[in-house]
């Protein structure tokens, strides 16, 4: 009798993946989120030190960035093993950090300039000579609110 | 004639699709570290006049040698003692009269600082310095003052100044963020942050 007579096969049921581009997806918003995009692409290398009495930096729009470090492998035939600055997407010399303050501040809108903070990432092996240097340099150009950008952790691993 | 189902679409390589979306995603973005002490640097001042004078009691002075050492106060120390060191430092309160610190716990040494206000932290770092020791030793100092102001909220309001400023920060806190914002002024100029980074 048909009626009574089951497949018995000894395969597996196949795993419904129906649900698979679901929880894909939602990982993929999660990553959206919670991320930015890179808008400079490093050319020094940049392990930020850490620190535990950390503020928050709010108005991401009012940050100038200023990457302190020594240069990627494949930029060290050209630029030397020593700590070199890079503003966007190049490396600068010192006296271009006026430039950039100048230019950074002519694209915000003039009520904004006061507020503007210059975020110093600097890598954690970098001589402070450089950035004495480039503290200095600020200065000068009147762009006082600096933040040492740091990781969240144990002093302790510096 | 039986009514015809249209035909399912086959989603099998949806998940393909949505893999290398996320891949992209997980390759072109970081996530931003967008923490970090903020300071703010003296400004040049052109100026002849005299800098006032300042005693040297009241100057705590830090340096940091080209081999990471730590001097404070001519002594040579561990970067995990210099918190408590300068947390005595700026709660002394060795002053008399005028000069005195009425919210002070420290032991009133007179040989030390006369109060909050008067003292002055002074970092002093060699060019060969690496940036990570100065950063641990910024943090220490900075974690000084911050205990000193937590104690003194504390003291003051029963809750901490970092409790008082996500209160203040709140679009939900309920009170009167005018008077919060005095409460925390006031105790920010109880004990001010004089940390200066000589060049």
């Amino acid at each position: 009798m048909a009626k009574f007579n089951k497949k018995k096969s000894g395969n597996l049921p196949a795993i419904n993946t129906a649900s698979l581009p679901d929880i894909v997806f939602m990982l993929l918003f999660f990553f959206m989120v919670a991320t930015t995009m890179r808008d400079t692409t490093l050319k020094i290398e940049n392990k930020l030190p850490f620190a535990d009495q950390v503020e928050k930096l709010d108005k991401k729009d009012l940050v100038m960035y200023i990457y302190i470090g020594k240069p990627q492998e494949a930029f060290q035939a050209q630029y030397g093993k020593e700590s070199r600055i890079q503003l966007n997407d190049k490396f600068a010399d010192l006296s271009e950090i006026k430039a950039f303050i100048a230019s950074e501040r002519a694209s915000k809108r003039e009520e904004l300039i006061p507020f503007l903070t210059v975020a110093l990432k600097v890598d954690e092996g970098a001589n402070m000579g450089l950035v004495s240097d480039v503290k200095q340099e600020l200065r000068k150009e009147n762009a006082l609110k600096i933040n040492y950008t740091t990781k969240k952790g144990d002093v302790a691993d510096n | 004639m039986a009514k015809r189902s249209a035909p399912e679409v086959n989603a099998g390589s949806m998940a393909d699709i949505a893999f290398l979306l996320l891949i992209f995603f997980l390759v072109t973005t970081t996530i931003e570290t967008d923490t970090g002490l903020n300071r703010k640097l003296p400004p040049i001042d052109d100026t002849e006049t005299e800098p006032p004078i300042i005693k040297q009691k009241n100057i705590f002075t830090v340096q940091l040698n080209r081999n990471n050492q730590l001097l404070v106060e001519e002594q040579l120390m561990e970067l995990k003692d210099l918190r408590k060191a300068a947390v005595e430092f700026l709660d002394n309160g060795g002053g008399t009269g005028t000069d005195g610190c009425t919210y002070c716990k420290g032991k009133r040494d007179p040989a030390s600082s006369d109060n909050p206000d008067k003292a002055i932290i002074s970092l002093k770092n060699d060019r060969e310095t690496k940036y990570g020791i100065y950063i641990s030793v910024q943090n220490e100092l900075v974690a000084a003052y911050n205990q000193l102001r937590d104690r003194r909220a504390m003291e003051l309001y029963g809750k901490t100044l970092k409790e008082m400023e996500a209160n203040y920060a709140d679009v939900n806190w309920i009170g009167n963020k005018d008077d919060l914002k005095e409460k925390i002024e006031k105790v920010k100029i109880e004990y001010p942050q004089k940390l200066s980074e000589v060049q």
